[in-house]
């Protein structure tokens, strides 16, 4: 599949190489050329500098042929904007947006994004990590109790 | 009116003051503690130090009930956001959204939002008609001191009928010279009776003001 990924920090550095193992066409945008350090050496794929959310960049990188769209960059706004521009301007299939503030999150997933909002994600993995260890220490003192 | 204004910049700011001045109830939604205090000292309590952006932000601004919600810091993702979490969470009404880069028009179009605003487009408008008035017709370089001679420069336009001629056949008014023609490449000749005139030329030329007219309708 061909997959352009707006965003080269950690996430987006992750995705596109282990992606770009598994055989996908990866396109990365960034727009500071430094962040393209992220990448491994084995990376294959195409570097595109510049904002992502700029429809011309988005020409540059190829998301009228794209299967997949994905804005991990930094900026609720910006990737908000990102995918709308790939949906609706270039007619990209598919578009995954990280939008960190639940309550935009909510707005664009009304709206019709595929929306991934990290923060809702870790509060319930922190709560889960939290309360998993005092049950598991209260099950094994009840344990304790018992014997 | 309930006017919620986005971006408190010079345009944001400049609303602000035009919107109060008509008689409507304004919130300026402003980042810059600075200046939101600014605005705030000049126009009253009307500025609010928060991103915009922010559905709680724009809760606090009472954007629920407003009128109309100006989006207008010089962002377009921002200015979108904006338009689009009004538009959604508070059910706004009229959204007007300032366009900052003439190439995102089309997606704020594609998207619903009919009322933009885009300074760069009306700027970049201005200056295409200057430019091209300066391309097809005559401009006054300077006026030669303390005398009624002016220095102008003249594009010849690709359609003109001077084309090909040589400057014994232009109908130049009287008390006029023409001092110079710059050609594509850089290349610049003292005209002379028998040189002709190419598409493109820039020609300088000295005239009487009273001539200007003339000198322009001789070289188009």
């Amino acid at each position: 599949m061909r997959v352009v990924i707006m965003g080269c920090g950690r996430l987006g550095s992750m995705l596109a190489g282990e992606l770009d193992a598994e055989g996908h066409h990866v396109t990365v945008i960034d727009i500071d050329q430094a962040a393209f350090n992220w990448l491994g050496d084995s990376f294959s794929g195409t570097r595109v500098v510049g904002p992502g959310e700029d429809s011309a960049i988005q020409e540059a990188a190829g998301v009228k042929h794209a299967d997949v769209f994905l804005a991990l960059a930094n900026g609720d706004n910006r990737n908000a904007m990102a995918v709308q521009v790939a949906k609706h301007i270039h007619g990209a299939p598919r578009v995954v947006a990280r939008i960190y503030d639940p309550d935009r999150a909510e707005v664009y997933q009304q709206l019709g994004i595929n929306v991934v909002n990290p923060t809702t994600i870790l509060d319930q993995m922190v709560r889960e990590a939290a309360f998993a260890t005092s049950s598991e220490r209260e099950a094994a003192s009840d344990e304790g109790d018992r014997v | 009116m309930y006017i919620v204004i986005v971006g408190g910049g010079k345009v944001g700011r400049g609303a602000a003051r035009d919107l109060i001045g008509m008689g409507h109830e304004v919130c300026v939604i402003e980042r810059e503690a600075d200046t939101a205090w600014s605005i705030n000292h000049e126009l009253g309590e009307v500025a609010l130090v928060g991103d915009g952006t922010e559905v709680h932000v724009q809760q606090a601004a009472g954007m629920n009930r407003a009128d109309v919600v100006v989006a207008c810091t010089g962002r377009d993702q921002a200015n979108l956001a904006v338009g689009q979490t009004a538009a959604t969470r508070f059910g706004a009404g009229k959204v007007i959204a300032r366009i900052n880069d003439p190439r995102n028009e089309s997606i704020f179009r594609a998207l619903g939002f009919d009322n933009t605003v885009s300074a760069t487009t009306s700027i970049v408008n201005a200056i295409e008609l200057e430019v091209n008035k300066g391309l097809q017709s005559l401009t006054r370089l300077t006026q030669l001191a303390s005398s009624s001679f002016m220095l102008s420069q003249q594009r010849v336009a690709e359609q003109s009928s001077v084309v090909g001629c040589t400057v014994r056949e232009l109908r130049l008014p009287p008390s006029t010279l023409l001092v110079l023609v710059v050609r594509e490449g850089d290349e610049a000749l003292i005209p002379g009776p028998t040189t002709t005139i190419h598409a493109s030329d820039l020609v300088i030329a000295v005239t009487h003001v009273q001539h200007e007219a003339a000198l322009r309708a001789a070289l188009t």
